[in-house]
């Protein structure tokens, strides 16, 4: 798409991505305010980003890591401590299907 | 009609390291649920990734152990997607910028007969990146259990470039690329363990089309037989559809290898939009030269170059070097045992290690590395053979003690009374005079032209020895005896 | 004066202790007594923990009578933002989600805190996720402002800043992704301090956008703003954004440098929609620094304009994958309407989530969906590039930059429903997260209705010393920072 022409929220799909139940009047209401949103965000399309590189960050450095030595973990018990559902010192969730 | 299968595979492959891909806790298998966990892998509130640097290592060789070009910047990328054994529902991957590019893989297609070579060629990659590993789910009745120890352990993902056209050159393609990952150091590859995982895209065209048929995904091939079997089946499935006139479509299967058949998935409830952008959190990877040297210096020679030496510089048949490259132990157990008896010692070294190393090893399930034989033990026995000290089937007996207690041939010999009989030489005349006076009518049959005429001698002779006279000289003294006569 | 030690900066209640004219537990008892008293009304903290404070107080006054005192935070009072991770402690980001969180791990500031002897007092409240700028979106509810009870102490970290105000704590920790430190600070009168990318560590920091977010002090002077920065800031392997930059003694660099320093005065930062009395004080402020022999001089950041939407793609598009993780698997929220497990994640997060997030998950996750990557999110990266390229051409010739901290003081609860109007608020500070450059806000005045007003300073990278020291010559020269609300 091209930024002048007017943003195509389908708030159905992109709910479905996100992983959230709305509500029909939430659906009107956020279509509604983020279309003002995005109505805004529009005028970014003016600016000449020709040859502009991208940040991804402030301060780019390289090579960040860490040498590979084992360090002891969570308990099982902390691990799953927050847990809703466990079991055989597992997460429960209902049957996924594949 | 006459249909071409095109097949493409990718390979997950587990790095072997001590922890995790962006977190320090141990990485392991077999272990008890969620043991292996520590704030990140469970993507608490607040937690972030650090890189393994032996995980980077690791990718790197491979790539130059299958001659890709490294990348000299490449970053970090988030696949978004929700899924319960997937704890941030992102995996953090490479997108546009992995760390390997392009590169093949050598294989070797099945010869005209087993103990003939097969053709080579060069299956081409597309790419190779690295990314981390998801938990398991344990399905039962009405629910899943989930364990994240697997989570976080660092995966590479190998893309074959969509240039395979058969089931056997797929089968190829991985026992290949599994032998040059354990070369290297860099995975166990064991299947059984989920380290080498592998899917298949298929698709077919009537021979001489160039365009790509409709592609099908099929994926759970989890041994490499089943790899072989599964792709043969969706092949033949896709010309039957094909030939009563259907239509395929794209689609994921499950190949059950059990039962040999294959399923469709049922299409996923959303169509995938990973959303992938680059992962804030963590910087990008630049590789230089003196990386990529210092890490190319620790590549071991590979499986096919090295049966491509042993054969030139040993003289070695094809059957024996077909045996001895594929395990990396076995082949550096051979040439160390070579140089120890010398390079005109090889066939016989190559002889002893595929017939009655392998066959005792595989007998007692025993991995080389726990061989109480060592390549001392090899050239020792081949010594005293060579010396004319014990005969063969000595040899032979003496090689299976030696297997099973770890002492010296030599050793074996005495306590066993199994050397040759002192080879005086004046008594080994004497049973040969005695031989040959005993039977005037073999005599004469020698003297007209018959050489086979000798071997009745033999048997009076080693009878004579108590079996410990040494065939060779026994052969020679009578020759000797008879040119006189 | 013991019923008044809630009010004392760090560094006289440091000499306090030190002299043992007060003990830790005194101290914590007082913060304690005070946040009984007031926070009813000022609804600050999501929760606190008083026996574990008294026990940590306690241990600060064993360590100090054994001469093992750790420096300048030893038994002080420290108030974190409920983003912010302690071991054993609720970890809620204000959100349905996560009402029954404990989290298993201490955030490397908290550590940090902690090594420095200071005692970890209490959870406090945020705008839900720190998506916010009014800490209105709450799931616990709001914050008011100490000064004015029926307004908003500004946000994400509107409870770090009105804790403070309030005299509930001694110091606070906040977070800022697009001015959640600066703008509360400035609406409740205190010293608020956004440090450069990647100086402060964000492990343990709920992640709102990864590429914007820093922990920061709140603190009632520029100089324990400084005590509380030296003892978080530093390279942390835990954080792979976390630069490898020397710690400098704040408080000590903060009282060296006197200036006079070149003023930038960015042009852009003056226009419509700045309140007449916010614009006088900040003003007064300008002319107090070109009396003190600064060199003040209008620059331009030609690329402002665009800097809210910029910051809305990053933030959002991040913030939708930095959410992903609230799903009612593990921990959190998890529905009890949900059938199968495709259902936990949307009810969950229906449920789990207010109305602000859930505005901004579907904002993020569509500008990263297929087909709109390239207009939206690597746009704004790019346009990320000339902001931050503006400000360091502007650095060129200044080596601060002198702004308001908000358009406007507190306003009325309720008072901005419209999402986009509560964005407006944050202009002058998000071009500075987007940049990853330090700013902090210092009390510069107070509106007729007796409304605290912040002045903004804006620094080079890293350049924090300097930063403190300008903010320092100006809050000594006026005594703004003596004034406390009085809570009817």
């Amino acid at each position: 798409m091209t930024m002048s022409s007017a943003p195509d929220l389908n708030i159905d799909h992109v709910a479905k991505l996100a992983r959230l139940a709305l509500t029909a009047e939430e659906k009107a209401r956020f279509s509604q305010q983020l279309g003002d949103v995005l109505h805004h965000i529009e005028q970014l399309g003016k600016v000449d980003v020709t040859g502009v590189e991208p940040t991804a960050h402030a301060f780019p450095i390289t090579n960040v890591w860490a040498d590979d030595i084992a360090r002891p973990g969570l308990t099982v018990e902390t691990a799953l401590r927050n847990a809703p559902a466990q079991r055989d010192n597992m997460i429960v969730v209902p049957k996924v299907v594949e | 009609m006459n249909y071409e299968a095109v097949i493409g595979l990718e390979v997950h492959i587990q790095i072997k390291t001590h922890s995790k891909v962006f977190t320090r806790v141990a990485a392991g298998y077999g272990q008890p649920a969620n043991t292996l966990t520590d704030p990140v892998v469970l993507a608490l509130p607040g937690t972030l990734p650090v890189m393994n640097k032996a995980a980077l290592d690791a990718i790197i060789k491979a790539g130059l152990l299958l001659g890709c070009e490294i990348a000299p910047v490449c970053k970090w990328d988030r696949k978004n997607y929700f899924y319960p054994d997937s704890p941030k529902n992102y995996q953090i991957s490479q997108y546009d910028q992995p760390i390997c590019l392009g590169g093949s893989v050598e294989i070797e297609l099945p010869g005209p007969a087993r103990n003939v070579m097969g053709e080579h060629k060069r299956i081409p990659l597309t790419r190779i990146h690295l990314e981390e590993d998801v938990g398991k789910l344990n399905h039962f009745a009405t629910e899943s259990l989930v364990d994240y120890n697997r989570a976080g352990t660092p995966l590479m993902e190998i893309v074959s470039d969509p240039a395979m056209h058969s089931a056997d050159e797929a089968f190829a393609y991985l026992t290949s690329l599994r032998a040059t990952m354990i070369y290297g150091g860099i995975s166990d590859c064991d299947m059984e363990k989920g380290q080498l995982r592998c899917d298949a895209n298929i698709s077919i065209r009537p021979v001489g089309e160039t365009k790509l048929g409709t592609k099908v995904e099929l994926k759970n091939l989890n041994s490499i037989s089943f790899v072989r079997d599964g792709i043969a089946h969706e092949i033949k499935r896709q010309i039957a559809v094909l030939e009563r006139g259907g239509t395929l479509v794209q689609e994921t299967r499950d190949y059950d290898g059990q039962t040999g058949a294959s399923q469709s998935l049922r299409s996923k409830e959303m169509a995938h939009d990973y959303r992938y952008f680059p992962d804030p959190d963590l910087m990008p990877v630049k590789v230089d030269e003196a990386w990529q040297e210092r890490l190319r210096a620790e590549c071991p020679e590979l499986p096919f170059p090295k049966q491509r030496r042993f054969a030139e510089s040993y003289q070695l048949p094809y059957t024996l070097t077909s045996v001895l490259v594929w395990d990396r132990t076995l082949a550096d157990f051979f040439e160390s045992t070579v140089k120890l008896v010398g390079p005109a010692k090889a066939q016989a070294v190559g002889n002893w290690i595929t017939n009655d190393l392998l066959r005792e090893l595989g007998a007692a399930h025993l991995e080389i590395a726990a061989s109480k034989v060592s390549p001392a033990h090899i050239a020792a026995l081949i010594g005293l053979f060579d010396a004319g000290s014990v005969l063969t089937n000595a040899a032979k007996e003496i090689f299976i003690e030696m297997f099973a207690t770890g002492d010296l041939p030599g050793a074996i010999a005495d306590r066993r009374g199994l050397r040759a009989a002192p080879t005086d030489a004046g008594e080994l005349e004497q049973w040969c005079r005695d031989a040959i006076a005993a039977n005037a009518k073999a005599v004469a049959e020698f003297k007209a032209g018959k050489d086979s005429a000798i071997n009745a001698f033999k048997g009076p002779v080693m009878k004579a020895a108590k079996g410990k006279a040494d065939p060779k000289r026994v052969d020679a003294a009578l020759r000797q005896l008879l040119a006189t006569m | 004066m013991a019923d008044e030690l809630f009010f004392k900066p760090i560094a006289e209640l440091g000499a306090l202790l030190e002299t043992k004219a007060v003990s830790s537990v005194e101290l914590t008892r007082a913060v304690i007594a005070r946040t009984k008293a007031v926070d009813g009304r000022v609804r600050a903290f999501n929760s606190y923990d008083e026996a574990d404070a008294i026990a940590q107080a306690a241990a600060s006054d064993v360590r100090r009578a054994a001469g093992q005192a750790r420096g300048p935070l030893e038994g002080i009072p420290i108030g974190l933002k409920d983003v912010i991770s302690v071991a054993g402690q609720p970890l809620t980001a204000s959100s349905k989600m996560l009402a029954n969180f404990v989290s298993p791990y201490d955030a490397t500031v908290t550590a940090k805190l902690k090594g420095a002897g200071a005692v970890i007092w209490g959870r406090l409240n945020c705008d839900e996720f720190a998506m916010g700028s009014s800490t209105e979106n709450s799931a616990f509810g709001p914050t008011v402002n100490p000064w004015d009870l029926t307004r908003v102490p500004g946000g994400s970290s509107g409870g770090s800043s009105a804790a403070l105000a309030a005299g509930e704590a001694i110091a606070t920790l906040g977070s800022d992704t697009g001015g959640s430190i600066r703008q509360p600070a400035a609406l409740c009168g205190v010293v608020g301090l956004k440090p450069t990318y990647g100086l402060v560590s964000r492990y343990g920091l709920i992640a709102f956008a990864s590429s914007l977010d820093q922990i920061g002090p709140f603190a009632r002077t520029v100089e324990d703003a400084a005590i509380m920065l030296e003892a978080i800031a530093g390279h942390d392997p835990l954080d792979s954004t976390s630069f490898k930059a020397d710690v400098p003694d704040y408080r000590a660099e903060a009282k060296r440098h006197q200036g006079p320093w070149r003023l930038g005065i960015p042009k852009e930062y003056f226009g419509a929609g700045l309140d007449p009395e916010v614009n006088a004080a900040v003003e007064r402020a300008i002319a107090f620094y070109r009396a003190q022999g600064c060199e003040i001089k209008e620059v331009s950041l030609p690329h402002t304009q665009y800097c809210l939407d910029t910051y809305y793609i990053i933030a959002t598009a991040e913030a939708s994958s930095n959410l992903a993780r609230y799903d009612g698997i593990r921990y959190g929220h998890r529905s009890k309407e949900a059938k199968d497990a495709v259902d936990i994640y949307f009810k969950s997060r229906a449920e789990g989530f207010g109305p602000e997030v859930k505005r901004r998950i579907i904002l993020g996750t569509y500008v990263l969906s297929s087909g709109y990557y390239d207009a939206f999110y690597l746009r704004a990266q790019k346009v990320r590039t000339l902001i931050r390229q503006d400000f360091l051409n502007a650095y060129r010739e200044v080596d601060a930059l002198l702004t308001p901290t908000s358009p406007v003081p507190a306003f009325k609860l309720g008072e901005k429903s419209d999402p986009l109007a509560l964005y407006l608020c944050d202009i002058y500070t998000i071009g500075v997260n987007l940049a990853g450059l330090p700013a902090l806000s210092v009390p510069c005045g107070f509106t007729a209705g007796g409304l605290p007003i912040g002045l903004q300073l804006i620094g080079q990278p890293f350049a924090e010393a300097n930063l403190l020291a300008m903010a320092r010559v100006y809050e000594q020269a006026h005594d703004w920072r003596l004034k406390h609300p009085v809570l009817p």
